[in-house]
C-alpha cells in the first residue's frame, strides 16, 4: 500500500537523522593526539610482545619438541 | 501524501546538512596523521615467522578459528559439518562436534573454556558443551532471518551474533532469548569484535561502514566510512582506543575512536585480493591479514609498510587469530589446514 510505504520512509528518514544528530554530537579529540598515544602505546608495549621480540625455542610452546630417547 | 513528502524531502535535507557538519569536524581535529606521528619510530624490519605446525584433520574449506582463553586450545569450522577443537601444544584434536547443518561461517570459544557456539546458513547460533562427556547442545539460538556470519560470547551467560540479515544481537543464554538487537547497517553484518573493557564492541558490513556500540544502551555511537566494498574483518586496537578493518577493497584501514575518523590505510598497488580476516600482535604494532591470494600479509601498524608474509596455502586464507598471551598467530584456509605461526 502506498499509504504504508510512505509511512515506512518517513519513520526511516526519522530514525536517520536521530542517528546523524546523536553522531555528530560526538566530542572528538585531535588525531595527533590519538596518533601519538596510539604509537605510545605500541613503543611500551613492544617488548612484551612475543611475535616482535621472537619467542626462544627452548620456551615455544608451538614448536615440536626434540624427541627423547630412552635405551 | 504530499505532507509526508515534503517532511521527508526536509528530513534528508537535515541529514546532508549532518553528514556535513560531521565531516567538517573531522576535518577540523584532523591536524596530522599517523605517519606524521610514527615519523621517528624505528622500523620493525622483516618479520619472518616460521610455519611451527601444521593441524590436519578437517576434509573440507576451513571458514573460522577462535582461540581459547588459555592460549593453548582452539575451535575450528568447516564445512565438513564439523567444529575441531585443538590443543595447539600437541596438535592433537581434543573433541569433534558434529554440526546439524555443515555450512558453518563461524565459531567462537567462550572465555570459560566451557561452551563453544557455531553458526551460518542455518541462521542460528548453537552453542554446545564440550566439558560434558559428549559434545552437547545447550541452545540454539534462532531469530536471525539471515546468515550467522560471527559470534562471540561475552561469558557463559551472554553471546552476541552478527548477521546478514543486517543487524547484531546479544542474547541471554539462560532463556535463549534475544536481549537486544542492533540495527543500523544497511548491509549484511559479516564481523564483529567486543571491545576489551566488553562495555562496546564493533561491527563490520556489507555497506563498507565499520559501526562502534554501547552494548547496555544497544545504540550505534560511531560510524566509520572510507572503505569502498563489504568489509569482512574486525578487531580492537589492544588498548581499546582504535579499530582495524579488512575489507573486499584489498585494503585494510585504522579507525581511531576517540578521533572518529581514519588515521592510515594499509594498501599495496601489489595487492589485488580481498582481506578476508585479520588479527594483531599484543603490542598493537603488527597487523596480519588474511587475502584471498592465499597469503597472510603482515603490515606495520603504525607506518602502514607491508612488513612480511606468511605463505605455505593452498587456497584462501579465511580465518587468522593470535591467542591471549601473544605467543603465535593460527591462520585457517580453504586448504583444509590450519598452521601455527612464530
Amino acid at each position: 500500500m502506498s499509504n504504508n510505504n510512505a509511512s515506512n520512509n518517513l519513520i526511516i528518514a526519522q530514525r536517520a537523522v536521530k542517528q546523524l544528530r546523536l553522531e555528530a554530537s560526538f566530542r572528538r579529540i585531535k588525531v595527533s593526539q590519538a596518533a601519538a598515544e596510539l604509537r605510545n602505546f605500541c613503543l611500551q608495549n613492544a617488548s612484551k610482545d612475543p611475535l616482535l621480540v621472537g619467542v626462544p625455542s627452548s620456551d615455544n610452546p608451538f614448536r615440536p619438541p626434540k624427541s627423547c630417547s630412552l635405551f | 501524501m504530499a505532507a509526508e513528502k515534503a517532511e521527508i524531502d526536509a528530513l534528508k535535507k537535515e541529514c546532508d546538512g549532518l553528514r556535513t557538519k560531521i565531516e567538517a569536524a573531522r576535518k577540523a581535529v584532523n591536524d596530522g596523521s599517523m605517519s606524521a606521528a610514527a615519523g621517528g619510530v624505528a622500523s620493525v624490519g622483516r618479520v619472518q615467522l616460521k610455519n611451527r605446525k601444521t593441524l590436519k584433520g578437517h576434509l573440507a574449506k576451513i571458514y573460522s578459528l577462535h582461540w581459547a582463553a588459555d592460549s593453548r586450545q582452539m575451535v575450528s569450522a568447516s564445512q565438513d559439518g564439523k567444529l575441531l577443537i585443538w590443543d595447539c601444544f600437541t596438535g592433537n584434536k581434543l573433541v569433534a562436534v558434529p554440526l546439524k547443518s555443515a555450512w558453518v561461517m563461524s565459531v567462537a570459544f567462550a572465555p570459560s573454556g566451557n561452551l563453544v557456539a557455531s553458526g551460518g546458513l542455518d541462521n542460528m547460533c548453537t552453542v554446545y558443551n564440550i566439558k560434558a562427556a559428549s559434545p552437547k547442545t545447550l541452545r540454539e539460538l534462532d531469530a536471525h532471518t539471515g546468515y550467522l556470519s560471527c559470534c562471540r560470547f561475552l561469558s557463559d551467560s551472554e553471546i552476541l551474533t552478527a548477521s546478514g540479515d543486517t543487524t547484531c544481537c546479544l542474547w541471554d543464554l539462560e532463556t535463549g532469548k534475544q536481549k537486544t538487537v542492533f540495527t543500523n547497517h544497511i548491509g549484511d553484518c559479516m564481523s564483529l569484535a567486543l571491545s576489551p573493557d566488553q562495555n562496546t564492541f564493533i561491527s563490520g558490513a556489507c555497506d563498507s561502514l565499520a559501526k562502534l556500540w554501547d552494548l547496555r544502551e544497544g545504540t550505534c555511537k560511531q560510524t566509520f566510512s572510507g572503505h569502498t566494498s563489504d568489509i569482512n574483518a574486525i578487531a580492537f586496537f589492544p588498548n581499546g582506543h582504535a579499530i582495524v578493518t579488512g575489507s573486499d577493497d584489498c585494503s585494510c584501514k585504522m579507525y581511531d575512536l576517540r578521533s572518529d575518523q581514519e588515521v592510515i590505510g594499509y594498501q599495496d598497488s601489489s595487492l589485488n585480493a580481498g582481506v578476508t580476516s585479520l588479527a594483531l600482535s599484543n603490542s598493537g604494532r603488527l597487523i596480519f591479514a588474511g587475502y584471498d591470494d592465499f597469503n597472510c600479509h603482515i603490515w606495520d601498524t603504525l607506518k602502514g609498510e607491508k612488513v612480511g608474509v606468511l605463505s605455505g596455502h593452498d587456497n584462501r586464507v579465511s580465518c587468522t587469530g593470535v591467542p591471549e598471551d601473544g605467543m603465535g598467530v593460527c591462520t585457517g584456509s580453504w586448504d583444509s589446514f590450519l598452521k601455527l605461526w612464530n
